[in-house]
């Protein structure tokens, strides 16, 4: 295997004679009468980085576990490499598991974790010393190889597990919610330190989370569930610039949703009636509505400028005023509501320093965006 | 240190003297000099020396430390085994019934366990000796032992034991090398309460015994019914030093554990 260059896009997805390392067939998991997973088909890639999202008890970790062996699937197959893995225990699986508990053994050293695994296997026991050594220079832990779990830090603890799974090299790394027990600022540098272990080892990794951000940050591809389906699964960018649902645009990141009906102008054109006495949106989409389908336009606050005076040949403005504004450092967030009674939210970056607010609470304003700025949906 | 008002002085004192002037008199009496169990005639450690020579109560305390050891080693092993199951095999049909009838023997009088032990061992045909009251004490010993194991095991976090598997190991060896080395303390402290058990019981082993075998408790019984010795009073002072040194060097052993891993889970946050 060698190394991944930076130049060549990453899309294994994309190339129809890429054979995928997991695959997922028609797979449903019921307990008793609660169906955790229905009817999922999915495949995963060699060195991807694939997040699992949703919110809680959406089947994600379910989908994690089975991959590791500890439930089995009530129907359908999973694959691995091309053979079926159902019937495999885990401890006969090219797959290790990073547990949310990180779930060290607490009479053990740090240096024992790490060779536990490989203690499993018929490895030498100079070859475990070599392996182990280099896990903990992976990790930066070779300080603290003597040390017993609840004698290092949180961090710590969470890269003496990373190292134990990555130390018998599975083919696939499973991390469920890695960074949960982290604060902010330590989840952050986690994250590309795990994406640089990832690059370094080429390992696949499948990460489950419910941190939207952290997903984006990390992942390859994203796949965002809800009551055990996928809804979608693509590249961060894709899925935020283009959710295929209203539930996909507003569970990633802030999203304004007008609900309206269309009306084709030609050329992925359409207008969107909204609002009775407002003139129509103007909205531009790859997808075909037909005249008069409602429809739901997804913008991102960020994409909706804010002015005190009507912007000239603007696709779309319309007018109201400031309710609130939530200043968040970075960024603000104005929540203007318009004369509908609608209240749409824009966003602009606080460029300078000590800058004075142009606009305040009930400021008279317009919005204005592009035809291209927001994405038509259907639901 | 806070200052006690004179209301808790008064009931400390009162709660204390209840539970330990019974105790503190049977020491004093056994350095009486004299026969005469109620009448002090001076200092002497005599009746030790005597107990030396009293092969009776020797052999006794022996078959009883024998009974004691190996009793509590089955108990351990079948109450662990016993919680393990209960705890994490997860909902089987039967299991409510399963961990009632474990913890049934607790509060069955003591009588009634060691009369039916009695029907069962004539009816098989077994002769009343050591082994008998062996299998006797295992059987209400192992309820003791289960409940302690079922609640460390209980608060046990199972993905430890899933890490295990999924590095390789089968789930017995899971067991050996994960579960139980966590939960060694409670399987000790299981087996301490066993032997205990095991040490002072008379009534099972009443019905249990035959003229081969018997425990100390069932002989310092007997040898009383004849009228109390000094004697006795020494054995039960041994018996309370041993107890008394057991309880106090346990205690502090695990309370500077306590203490060191606290320090040290401090001083990991800090780096």
């Amino acid at each position: 295997m060698g190394p991944v260059l930076q130049s060549t896009e990453f899309a294994p997805w994309n190339d129809p004679t890429e054979k995928p390392l997991i695959r997922f067939r028609n797979v449903t998991k019921r307990f008793g009468d609660f169906v955790a997973i229905n009817d999922l088909t999915l495949d995963i890639y060699e060195q991807e980085f694939f997040a699992l999202l949703g919110p809680s008890g959406c089947g994600k970790t379910t989908l994690m576990r089975m991959l590791a062996g500890f439930e089995t699937p009530s129907e359908g197959q999973i694959e691995l490499s091309g053979q079926d893995i159902v019937p495999v225990p885990p401890n006969k699986r090219a797959v290790n598991m990073m547990f949310q508990s990180y779930a060290l053994f607490p009479h053990l050293s740090i240096w024992d974790n790490i060779a536990f695994g490989l203690r499993r296997s018929p490895m030498s026991k100079p070859d475990i010393k070599a392996r182990v050594e280099e896990m903990l220079k992976l990790t930066r832990l070779e300080k603290f190889a003597h040390r017993k779990p609840h004698q290092i830090s949180g961090g710590q603890r969470q890269r003496v597990a990373l190292a134990r799974s990555l130390a018998k090299a599975p083919k696939l790394l499973l991390l469920d919610e890695p960074m949960g027990a982290l604060d902010k600022k330590l989840r952050q540098e986690t994250q590309f330190e795990l994406m640089d272990i990832q690059e370094k080892t080429g390992t696949t990794f499948v990460i489950v989370t419910h941190d939207q951000e952290e997903a984006m940050t990390v992942a390859s591809r994203v796949a965002v569930m809800d009551e055990g389906c996928l809804i979608q699964v693509s590249t961060p960018d894709r899925i935020y610039e283009s959710p295929n649902s209203v539930y996909v645009a507003d569970f990633i990141g802030d999203v304004n949703i007008i609900k309206g009906t269309a009306k084709a102008q030609g050329d992925d054109l359409y207008q969107v009636n909204w609002s009775d006495g407002m003139p129509p949106l103007n909205a531009t989409s790859e997808t075909d509505f037909s005249d008069g389908q409602t429809c739901h336009l997804a913008i991102r606050p960020e994409k909706v400028a804010i002015s005190a005076d009507k912007p000239d040949g603007a696709d779309n403005a319309v007018q109201g005023k400031i309710l609130d504004i939530a200043y968040l450092g970075n960024l603000s967030t104005y929540h203007v509501e318009l004369t509908s009674g609608v209240i749409i939210k824009a966003q602009t970056s606080n460029t300078r320093r000590i800058s004075r607010r142009s606009f305040t609470w009930e400021d008279p304003v317009w919005l204005s965006w592009t035809a291209t700025a927001g994405v038509l949906l259907v639901n | 240190m806070m200052r006690l008002s004179w209301f808790n002085v008064v009931s400390l004192t009162l709660g204390f003297a209840f539970l330990y002037i019974p105790m503190i008199i049977l020491v004093i009496y056994s350095f009486n000099a004299g026969k005469l169990v109620t009448v002090w005639s001076g200092f002497s450690t005599k009746w030790y020396g005597e107990l030396t020579q009293n092969e009776a109560f020797l052999n006794a305390a022996w078959v009883t430390l024998k009974v004691a050891v190996v009793s509590s080693t089955f108990a351990t092993v079948l109450g662990t085994m016993a919680a393990y199951v209960l705890v994490r095999a997860g909902r089987f049909t039967g299991r409510t019934l399963f961990s009632g009838m474990i913890y049934a023997p607790l509060v069955m009088p003591e009588v009634i366990t060691g009369l039916s032990l009695l029907l069962l061992f004539i009816g098989i045909g077994l002769d009343r000796g050591i082994v008998t009251i062996v299998l006797a004490h295992t059987t209400f010993s192992m309820c003791y032992v289960s409940v302690v194991v079922s609640s460390r095991l209980v608060t046990f976090d199972q993905s430890l034991e899933e890490a295990a598997l999924d590095l390789g190991c089968s789930p017995i060896e899971a067991f050996r090398l994960v579960t139980l080395p966590i939960i060694a303390p409670a399987v000790i402290s299981g087996w301490l309460l066993a032997f205990t058990l095991s040490l002072d019981d008379l009534v099972i082993a009443s019905f249990t015994s035959g003229p081969s075998a018997t425990t100390l408790p069932i002989k310092i019984y007997s040898a009383v019914r004849l009228g109390v010795s000094p004697e006795i009073n020494a054995l039960s002072t041994i018996m309370i030093a041993i107890v008394t040194v057991g309880v106090i060097s346990a205690s502090l052993v695990s309370k500077r554990n306590l203490v060191r891993q606290k320090r040290e889970m401090q001083a990991a946050e800090r780096a």
